[in-house]
């Protein structure tokens, strides 16, 4: 692969016509990747799941996209056709979601759920397909994936759902994974496992990843490079190890918000939030 | 009701094997039904305000005949052991004489019951086949026309009388246009020429290879099974569009979208095989209530079924027929019910 990045994103916008008003969910997001692992981080409603959303075009119905460039590779994923939108679903671009238990259909096996994901874009027989999911479900550390083929959702657990999730959404190799808030519904000593899963199939295969959080820190160790969002833009841009030298005061703003286990705290500060970033937050990028 | 009871005596059973226990568990939770069932209804029929001797003999009989009746009825003895003798009657199939028709109740029902079988079968059909796909169509162009269109019909199709809409459309294609046949399940001269097997007409005419009798069956039955299909669409449209409505907006559905697969496979094979769970409900209940008889239907279009037969026989207190009639008509719902339960098993495998 060349210098080019994968995926190009200049000036994105997404809206909202409601009955109030117009609601601006992402307003001028831009950014590259390539293939590396990027983290978007920002608090609830800051815009980093209509930006996963709207890179793939499924913004909700009702939603209005714009942009002046939102390209993967040479691909105009804004203006392309539903044939074009749907092969680069799932086969260039695919997304891990927040929650199995919700996520996965629940009356499909999982099985056909995973191998249906690869029969879209893949054009082979059935044995094969099956053969790969077997594969794949091996992959993320499946120990029974004969019989967990053959289970439907809710006979499993969230991590082990989690990871049946991210065989779905790699089998048909795509270049880019986004993941939207991939271990959140999950207990921490599972999250743990699930990320280790997840890297080791993206370092393996070389794929891009759009890591989307909340968590500073989590996303701070497993990504290279950190977007901030806050009200639908992007206040901050830095590589993950820089991130105690972030500038933007909501960033500081965050990171003085945690305790540290070193040194002693009387009082953690509450962050303080300033309407002058929502106006002025281009003068500061 | 009895969904719930099965559950629970299905419950854990370490020692048995499941599905003995589940079965026998379907079991006891079904001949309770029907003991409620009949109990029920033989106490209603024994309260009502009719002498059974006096409709059996008349009010001129003399006082002996009277009494003599009287006991062979058994009306001497506590109301229990008059129970449990209809029940040992109605082991043996046997539902009493009904004094209307001067002929055993269960001759009676099954001369009436295929009329509202037939009746009722096509009319689910019509609302199976019509209604769901409007629904779903609905329900994918949601606040669009083809919603406003499918909204609008089942609206109407929904809240018009069923006695006005009966006789507008016999007006319409029968009297003006002469498309289809008039009231009743044949013309006259057809009647009584093949040898009934099932009651069904049409099946009947079909198995002895009359076409004429079958099509003359046909044009018969077409405008009550529309009318009343189209009360049946109208609902599961309306249910149809509200389910899938609900399952488009689940995380799921979004998954789908995002592995790449086609919108028509996104819809039919992950939205509607999860609609299909609750629409097994919805369609067993319209064809367990259309199975009841539809009185105000088979009264427009003097449909011989067995919603006007229960009707007449407690308009000439012969209970009776009313008893018989609301067995059969009970057991119909029980069954309908056992077999949804059993559908929904087979498509929702989390209720395995």
């Amino acid at each position: 692969m060349s210098e080019s990045p994968l995926l190009r994103v200049e000036d994105l916008h997404v809206s909202y016509n409601t009955p109030t008003g117009i609601v601006n969910a992402v307003s001028g997001v831009s950014f590259e990747l390539g293939r590396e692992k990027l983290g978007i981080v920002g608090e609830s409603g800051s815009g980093k799941s209509q930006t996963g959303r709207a890179i793939l075009g499924l913004t909700a119905t009702g939603g209005q996209v714009r942009a002046r460039r939102l390209e993967f590779d040479g691909t105009d994923l804004l203006h392309a056709n539903a044939r074009t939108m749907r092969h680069v679903r799932g086969g260039c671009i695919s997304m891990i979601m927040q929650d199995p238990k919700y996520s996965l259909n629940p009356v499909m096996t999982i099985g056909a759920q995973i191998e249906e994901a690869f029969l879209v874009h893949r054009a082979t027989s059935k044995t094969e397909a099956r053969q790969r999911t077997l594969d794949m479900l091996r992959a993320v550390k499946i120990r029974a994936p004969e019989r967990v083929y053959k289970a439907y959702p809710h006979e499993v657990s969230g991590g082990m759902g989690q990871r049946i999730m991210i065989a779905m959404m790699m089998i048909p190799e795509p270049d880019i994974i986004i993941a939207d808030e991939p271990t959140s519904a999950l207990d921490v000593t599972v999250q743990l496992q699930v990320l280790a899963v997840l890297d080791d199939m993206l370092s393996e295969r070389g794929m891009g990843l759009i890591f989307i959080s909340h968590d500073l820190n989590l996303v701070a160790s497993f990504c290279d490079r950190i977007l901030v969002m806050y009200g639908g833009k992007v206040v901050e841009e830095c590589a993950a190890a820089d991130l105690e030298q972030a500038t933007h005061p909501y960033t500081r703003g965050l990171l003085n918000c945690l305790p540290s286990l070193d040194g002693a705290r009387e009082e953690l500060p509450v962050l303080l939030r300033d309407p002058a970033w929502l106006a002025n937050s281009e003068a500061s990028r | 009701m009895d969904q719930a009871s099965s559950s629970k005596a299905a419950g854990p059973g370490p020692a048995l094997p499941s599905k003995l226990v589940k079965i026998s568990g379907v079991l006891v939770s079904l001949t309770l039904t029907f003991l409620g069932l009949t109990a029920i209804t033989f106490v209603i029929s024994r309260v009502m305000p009719v002498d059974p001797v006096l409709a059996i003999v008349g009010d001129r009989a003399s006082n002996e005949v009277y009494q003599q009746v009287y006991l062979q009825l058994g009306l001497d003895k506590p109301i229990y052991i008059q129970y449990l003798r209809y029940l040992g009657q109605l082991a043996e199939g046997d539902l009493g004489t009904s004094i209307m028709t001067a002929q055993p109740v269960i001759e009676d029902i099954k001369r009436f019951f295929p009329a509202t079988l037939e009746l009722a079968t096509i009319a689910t059909l019509l609302g199976i086949f019509i209604g769901v796909p409007m629904g779903v169509f609905a329900a994918v162009h949601q606040g669009r026309w083809p919603d406003h269109i499918v909204r609008v019909v089942a609206l109407l199709g929904y809240s018009a009388p069923i006695f006005w809409l009966g006789l507008v459309a016999l007006l319409v294609f029968y009297a003006k246009l002469g498309w289809v046949a008039g009231p009743g399940r044949l013309d006259v001269f057809y009647d009584g020429i093949i040898e009934p097997v099932s009651g069904i007409l049409m099946l009947d005419a079909a198995l002895a290879r009359d076409w004429d009798i079958f099509y003359n069956a046909l044009s018969h039955l077409i405008l009550p099974a529309s009318i009343l299909g189209t009360f049946a669409l109208a609902y599961i449209a309306r249910m149809t569009r509200s389910f899938m409505l609900d399952q488009l907006s689940q995380e799921y559905i979004l998954t789908a979208r995002v592995k790449g697969i086609p919108e028509s496979q996104v819809i039919w094979r992950h939205a509607f095989r999860n609609v299909l769970v609750q629409l097994i409900t919805i369609i067993g209940l319209t064809y367990a209530s259309l199975l009841e008889g539809s009185v105000l239907t088979e009264t427009v279009f003097s449909w011989p079924g067995i919603g006007q037969y229960i009707t007449n026989s407690l308009f000439n207190n012969d209970m009776n027929a009313v008893l018989g009639g609301t067995i059969v008509v009970g057991a119909c719902f029980v069954g309908i019910n056992m077999l949804s339960d059993l559908l929904y098993r087979l498509v929702d495998p989390r209720i395995r």
